[in-house]
C-alpha cells in the first residue's frame, strides 16, 4: 500500500546521515515520561513502527546516544518521541530532568524496516509500557489514511497514568488493559485470551513491543490464540538508559 | 554537530579505550534484542549444518558437536544498540573446526548464518575464520539461556552483535555477498564496531 502523502513505501529506508533536531514541545507526563517534540533540520521519511537515534553531545565532545521508536505520523512536521526515564539513565535521565524547548540534539533516522506497519496487512498488535510508542505512530498514520479497520491494539500498562498515550489508545478503540488498576468496568489484570481472540479474527500480522517479560508473555498468548510464529513481529527492549 | 545544553553525561567509562566509537558500558546488563518470537530448542533437537559452497557439507548433531574440540572465548560484545558489555565469557567451538571438516571450497568469500528463526546475517568468510568465531553454548560457564540465543548460537565478537546470529543451525558458504535479514532493513553487510559500520551507506 502507499499513499501520496507522508511518503510511505514498503521499501526498508536506510538511514540518513545525522542531522540536527531542537525540542519544540518538552512535555513531563507523570514521573517517569517524557514526550519530546522535535523540528528536524533535515527530515527523513519513514514508515510508522521505525525508530531513531538520539546523540546527546556534551561541551567537550563526549556523546551518548539511544534508541527511541518514533511516535509521530510520517506526515507530522514535527518528530514525536516519548522516552521513559530509567533509573541511572544516562540520555533518558538528562531529558527527564534537563531538556526544555529549544535544546538541540543529534538525530539519526530512520532505523528498523522490520518492525513496520503501512497498512499492507491486517494487524493485531500487543504491547506494553513503552512499547506502545511505535504503534501509536501506526494509529495516527491508520486514522489520516483511512486503516483505521486494518490494525488493531491491545495496549498494557500498570496504571492509566504511566501507559503512554492511554488516552489517545482509548479513544481510537484500542483494548487497554489495565494490571494494577481498574479502568472503568475493567478489574485490573492481564489481557484475557477472551478479550484477545475478537482483535485476532481475520488478523494477517501481529506485532509484539514491550519489555523482554512482556514479548514473552505475549508471544506466548498470541500463539495459544492460533497466530502463527512466523507471522509475529517482535520488537523488544531491555533498560538501556 | 549540535552541543545539547546541559549534558555533561553521567557514566563516563572507566577504560574508554575498551569501548568502540559511540558505545557505552552496560556494566553487568545483558539487554536482549530480537525481531521474532523466541523459539524452544531442546539441545537434543539441535542441529548445525555447513553446506552451499564446501567441499563436505555436514550436519552436526549437538552431540556429535561437542565431540569436537571446545573454545573459549573471553573479551568484549558490542551491540548495533550502543551497549557494550566487557569481559564476557562464552563457551563453545570455533568455527573452524567445522570448516576443517566441511572444507570451503576455492570460490567461498562470505557466510550466510541462518537461525531455526529464519534469522539470516552475512559476514565475510575471513571474519568467521581465523579463531575470530564460535558456535557458543555456554555463557559464564552455564548453559547459554534461550533469550540470549540457547541452546547455541554464533558468536562474532568482533563484529556488532547482530552478526551473532541467535539460535544458529546452518551456516551457508556463497561466493558473492548478499544481505541477511538486519542487512536487508538498513544496516551494514560488515558491521565492524571500531569502524563504526551501523548502517548501510556507512564507511
Amino acid at each position: 500500500m502507499s499513499t501520496a502523502e507522508g511518503a510511505i513505501t514498503d521499501e526498508a529506508f536506510a538511514p540518513h546521515p545525522w542531522t540536527t533536531a531542537s525540542a519544540v514541545d518538552v512535555d513531563r507526563i507523570g514521573d517517569r515520561l517524557v514526550r519530546l517534540r522535535l523540528d528536524v533540520a533535515e527530515p527523513f521519511a519513514f514508515s510508522p513502527g521505525q525508530h531513531c537515534v538520539l546523540r546527546l553531545r556534551a561541551e567537550d565532545g563526549y556523546t551518548a546516544q539511544r534508541s527511541y521508536s518514533i511516535a509521530s505520523d510520517p506526515a507530522d512536521p514535527l518528530l514525536e518521541l516519548m522516552v521513559e526515564c530509567l533509573p541511572g539513565g544516562e540520555v533518558s535521565g538528562h531529558l527527564h530532568d534537563e531538556a526544555r524547548a529549544g535544546d538541540e540534539f543529534e538525530l539519526r533516522g530512520p532505523i528498523g524496516g522490520w518492525f513496520t506497519w503501512t497498512g499492507d496487512a491486517r494487524a493485531v498488535c500487543l504491547v506494553g509500557g513503552t512499547g506502545v510508542v511505535p504503534i501509536v505512530s501506526m494509529l495516527r498514520y491508520a486514522a489520516r489514511v483511512g486503516a483505521s479497520e486494518r490494525i488493531r491494539v491491545c495496549a498494557v500498562g500498570r496504571t492509566r497514568i504511566e501507559l503512554p498515550y492511554a488516552d489517545e489508545l482509548i479513544a481510537a478503540g484500542a483494548l487497554v488493559a489495565l494490571t494494577r488498576e481498574n479502568l472503568d468496568e475493567r478489574v485490573a489484570a492481564p489481557p484475557y485470551p477472551s478479550e484477545l481472540e475478537p482483535l485476532l479474527a481475520g488478523a494477517e500480522r501481529a506485532y509484539v513491543c514491550g519489555s523482554v517479560g512482556f514479548a514473552s508473555f505475549a508471544v506466548r498468548l498470541l500463539g495459544e490464540l492460533g497466530m502463527p510464529t512466523g507471522s509475529i513481529r517482535v520488537e523488544q527492549f531491555g533498560a538501556t538508559g | 554537530m549540535a552541543v545539547t545544553r546541559g549534558f555533561t553525561g553521567k557514566r563516563r567509562p572507566e577504560r574508554p579505550e575498551r569501548l568502540p566509537p559511540g558505545q557505552y558500558d552496560t556494566g553487568r546488563d545483558w539487554p536482549t534484542l530480537t525481531a521474532e518470537a523466541t523459539p524452544d530448542i531442546a539441545p537434543e533437537d539441535w542441529t548445525i549444518t555447513v553446506d552451499g559452497l564446501v567441499e563436505r557439507p555436514h550436519t552436526w548433531s549437538w552431540r556429535e558437536a561437542h565431540a569436537l574440540p571446545g573454545s573459549t572465548y573471553f573479551g568484549d560484545i558490542h551491540c548495533v544498540t550502543s551497549w557494550s558489555k566487557l569481559d564476557t565469557t562464552f563457551g563453545g567451538l570455533a568455527v573452524d573446526e567445522l570448516l576443517a571438516i566441511a572444507r570451503p571450497r576455492a570460490e567461498a568469500a562470505y557466510v550466510m548464518a541462518h537461525s531455526s528463526t529464519g534469522y539470516t546475517t552475512n559476514l565475510p568468510l575471513a571474519d568467521v575464520t581465523g579463531g575470530k568465531a564460535w558456535l557458543a553454548w555456554e555463557y559464564d560457564g552455564r548453559p547459554l539461556p534461550v533469550d540470549h540465543g540457547g541452546p547455541v548460537r554464533l558468536l562474532v565478537p568482533h563484529l556488532y552483535f547482530w552478526k551473532s546470529a541467535k539460535w544458529v543451525s546452518r551456516l551457508e558458504l556463497m561466493a558473492e555477498d548478499r544481505p541477511g535479514f538486519w542487512e536487508q532493513n538498513g544496516y551494514h553487510d560488515r558491521g565492524d564496531p571500531w569502524l563504526e559500520q551501523r548502517y548501510q551507506g556507512d564507511p
